[in-house]
């Protein structure tokens, strides 16, 4: 086994990509596939209110979202899974109860199930103490053979927290994957993006993939699926229906219907250390938190004709610039 | 995100109509398949709830893949190679997002794969996505040809095919030819039975026919030699995968770009009889075209929403002498006339929809147990209303969508006649809507019976009955006189005794009758949802006012002999 250490200065990222022997032979080509996915306020859409005067953002006024990347790295996984029968995609999230949002989101579009991982305790988690708590998670759910997420969230931008997951499950990774080329006994080959174009590399199972916004977008909701599924609930909605006095839609499906309850896990849940969770896991303390005004550093001339033009706006949509 | 279907609260309106919990019941017989389906509704206000997410995500695609994809399927257009058609690249994307989201066989029963949805929320979903692309909206669409299929193919042919288009598979109905196009009794691609190979074969030419690549085809076909009318005519399932069917050419067309136009030669093509021989025409076209033109009134509707959309922002963000041109009075007037058009068009669209979906429910029903004898009075009352309305929500609502996208462009000025702006590609798809699946003169041939045997003038005598918001009282009042004036009109052109005097003026009492029915639809949905609907009645009512004034002055001053000066 070796690995290519590849620095990328302006993206402010290491990228680690292996071609290993092939470490697994398994007859038949289904796969388990963990897909992670990340609640994050619309930073897409944001309006004069989007902080809060110390500098937090002002989440209330932000709607909601599945990451735009976390959809194309869900996308790569259905895909895979409409091309090998018998594969599972599971979706895996960490944040507030609301966040089975995301899980939903996911079973509509085919994913077969999903986990909220969910603790006061994880809070305030930097992007160690994440990665952390999501390893954990992922051996909690046991034996896969891809891991997907999106390359970066929109509300922290670090792409940090994928490639960390691979580092402490200890499996190989590739970043800024865009698509996949094809799946061979036990090697999955794909394409990436890197500046000024992109490279094929071959990669054993399992291994985990940050996938790149220029990745195919995801697929929409299925309308079977959000019949199917539009009642599921985590816990936290619940209990939170029945604070407000609400109850339950048809209680009696969600005893019948087992997949219609979003399964939660707490720290306890996933055996992790408590220390390493959260805001006392975290070493990245935020000293302080300034507005900036953006400055052009770098300039770029294009000619002005539709296929510049039209690459630019592709771009710019794609790097959330503008859209 | 924009969402055509939740940017446009009225369709929510009507997708809750009162009625809809009777539909519901009737589709779902008492919501049993519940204990078979994981995705089965398990009440009304479930059923409600499922249309509704159902309608947000084709009002997601719509506006996110559809609408984006527009102007590039419009300028690129399908492709001809070796007797295969190719879509334009955005039209295949659309086409895949739609079967991604499960969005095809919508209405067919669940144990062949489909959502087992009313026509009503179907319809919907057909008018948002002619909202976005009219083209696509065709192709799209045609699934509905199914229905026919459904109604009166056999159990065999249902479990073979329709599984294939709940699965995404398209269609297309093959009626006309070179020299059969409103006179369809004209048909005569020939149909011969082939003893050897115990199969139909079919041998002719089709033209004009709509996503004529299409995997599986209805055929109306000549098959009783000799014969010259409608009565020697049967109807044929082709499957693309026999083969036997080439596309000489795809038209060139002013519009609905992305929509192929294909011309079909028919060599020696397997096929298998839909139904009995001879009822092709007579019966099944017939039901086939009924679904069809509620399908172009709905891409009417769509249209309209997309022309006053186009219009309403344009003229917001247009200035002109220092302001806003939507401030200007010659700016407003158009554009609440607009509105008032689409709104009366989708209120008539979603009354005929819904009684389409009574009546089609009830003769689904009719299969499986005998109805007793209140259901078979419901049946028929449905069935007659229904195809009352039909022509004419297909005849006015296209015609609205036409003056709609007239009014778009005029309200773009300049600009507007540049290639530049989204109105244009409207002005030119709306242009077939009052065309194709019968012209609106067609449409008039279709109502005037109903004219003439008081099915319109009982209706709305009907509607009069209806509890309305006491606000609205006077505006009751004056559309009871519309009704008064349609059957005075009535009365005078019938006592001409002479059909081409009723020919002649067919349309002028189609037009009242259909003003008439939009006035009392829209002062219902005003009286439960004023804050939607009050302005669009106001407008409507003046505007329809004013028409059935002109129609009413003209009929009851004709004079048989002026007919000669009309005859060229």
């Amino acid at each position: 086994m070796y690995f290519v250490q590849l620095f990328l200065g302006r993206r402010k990222a290491f990228l680690k990509f292996a071609i290993l022997k092939n470490s697994l032979k398994r007859r038949t080509m289904s796969l388990r596939i963990i897909v992670l996915a990340k609640q994050v306020p619309d930073t897409r859409n944001v309006g004069k209110d989007a902080m809060n005067a110390n500098g937090t953002i002002n989440r209330a006024a932000l709607p909601a979202i599945f990451n735009p990347e976390d959809l194309n790295a869900l996308e790569l996984a259905l895909r895979l899974k409409d091309k090998h029968p018998g594969t599972t995609v599971t979706i895996l999230t960490m944040g507030p109860g609301r966040a089975a949002e995301i899980i939903r989101e996911g079973l509509y579009r085919g994913a077969d199930a999903g986990y909220l991982l969910t603790d006061r305790a994880f809070a305030g988690a930097d992007t160690l103490a994440t990665s952390y708590a999501i390893s954990m998670a992922i051996r909690k759910i046991g034996k896969f053979d891809l891991i997907v997420g999106g390359r970066q969230a929109i509300d922290g931008d670090t792409a940090q927290v994928g490639p960390q997951v691979a580092e402490k499950l200890g499996i190989p990774q590739v970043t800024y994957v865009e698509e996949v080329i094809k799946t061979e006994a036990g090697k999955i080959h794909l394409k990436r993006r890197i500046d000024g174009g992109t490279e094929e590399v071959l990669a054993p199972f399992p291994l985990l993939l940050t996938v790149n916004g220029s990745a195919a977008p995801c697929r929409p909701r299925n309308a079977r699926l959000v019949q199917k599924y539009k009642y599921a609930l985590g816990q936290q909605e619940k209990d939170a229906l029945q604070k407000e006095g609400k109850s339950l839609p048809y209680p009696a499906l969600l005893e019948a219907r087992p997949y219609l309850n979003i399964i939660e896990w707490s720290v306890a849940d996933v055996q992790a250390d408590v220390v390493q969770c959260g805001l006392s896991g975290s070493p990245t303390k935020v000293k302080t938190i300034e507005n900036i005004v953006f400055q052009a550093k770098e300039s770029k001339t294009i000619s002005g004709s539709d296929e510049e033009v039209e690459a630019l706006m592709i771009e710019l949509l794609s790097n959330h610039t503008i859209g | 995100m924009a969402n055509y279907y939740t940017d446009h609260p009225e369709l929510k309106f009507h997708l809750e109509h009162p009625t809809m919990e009777y539909i519901c019941e009737l589709k779902e017989r008492g919501y049993k398949d519940k204990e078979t389906y994981d995705y089965a509704p398990q009440d009304h206000k479930d059923a409600i709830d499922s249309y509704h997410q159902v309608l947000e995500i084709t009002g997601d695609i719509t506006a996110n893949v559809i609408a984006v994809n527009a102007e590039k399927v419009d300028e690129e257009g399908p492709r001809c190679e070796n007797g295969r058609v190719t879509y334009a690249t955005g039209t295949q994307e659309n086409l895949d997002a739609m079967i991604q989201a499960g969005l095809t066989g919508m209405t067919m029963p669940r144990r062949f794969g489909g959502l087992n949805f009313p026509i009503t929320p179907y319809t919907m979903c057909a008018e948002i996505v002619a909202a976005a692309d009219a083209g696509f909206g065709n192709i799209w669409s045609l699934q509905d040809c199914i229905e026919t299929l459904y109604e009166f193919g056999n159990e065999e042919q249902h479990s073979r095919f329709i599984p294939r288009i709940c699965k995404g598979e398209t269609m297309s109905m093959d009626l006309t030819e070179p020299d059969a196009g409103s006179d369809l009794q004209s048909v005569m691609l020939r149909a011969s039975y082939d003893e050897k190979e115990n199969c139909w074969r079919l041998n002719g030419v089709k033209r004009f026919i709509t996503n004529g690549d299409a995997d599986l085809h209805l055929v109306l076909a000549r098959s009783e030699e000799g014969t010259k009318d409608g009565r020697g005519l049967s109807m044929f399932i082709y499957d693309k995968n026999d083969g036997g069917v080439d596309v000489r050419r795809i038209e060139h067309k002013l519009g609905i770009h992305g929509s192929p136009t294909c011309e079909l030669v028919y060599k020696n093509a397997k096929a298998e009889l839909c139904g009995d021989r001879k009822l092709g025409l007579i019966k099944y076209v017939m039901a086939l075209m009924n679904g069809a033109r509620l399908g172009i009134a709905a891409q009417s509707v769509g249209l309209s929403q997309a022309a006053y959309n186009e219009a309403l922002a344009y003229a917001k963000d247009r200035k002109q002498f220092g302001k806003s041109i939507i401030e200007f009075p010659a700016v407003y007037d158009m554009l609440s006339t607009m509105k008032a058009k689409l709104d009366a068009s989708r209120a008539l669209l979603y009354e005929t929809a819904r009684s389409v979906d009574i009546y089609k429910c009830l003769e689904d029903i009719a299969r499986e147990r005998t109805l007793t004898p209140e259901e078979r009075k419901e049946q028929k009352a449905f069935a007659k209303l229904a195809d009352s309305l039909t022509p004419l929500a297909k005849g006015i609502n296209s015609e609205f969508a036409n003056q709609n996208a007239y009014d778009c462009i005029q309200i773009h000025g300049g600009s507007g006649f540049m290639m530049d702006y989204a109105c244009q590609r409207i002005y030119r798809d709306a242009r077939i809507t009052s065309i194709y699946e019968g012209t609106t003169q067609l449409q008039t041939v279709a109502a005037i019976r109903y004219v003439t045997n008081g099915s319109y003038v009982a209706t709305l005598r009907g509607y009069e009955e209806k509890e309305i918001a006491s606000a609205y009282a006077p505006l009751s009042e004056r559309i009871k006189k519309f009704t008064d004036a349609l059957e005075e009109a009535i009365e005078c052109v019938k006592a001409h005794e002479d059909q081409a005097v009723l020919d002649f003026l067919a349309r002028r009492l189609m037009e009242m009758s259909t003003y008439s029915i939009m006035s009392h639809l829209l002062l219902q949905d005003a009286s439960r949802a004023p804050e939607l609907f009050e302005k669009s009645l106001h407008v409507f009512v003046a505007f329809a006012e004013a028409e059935i004034e002109k129609h009413h002055k003209f009929i009851m001053d004709f004079k048989k002999e002026t007919l000669a000066y009309y005859t060229c």
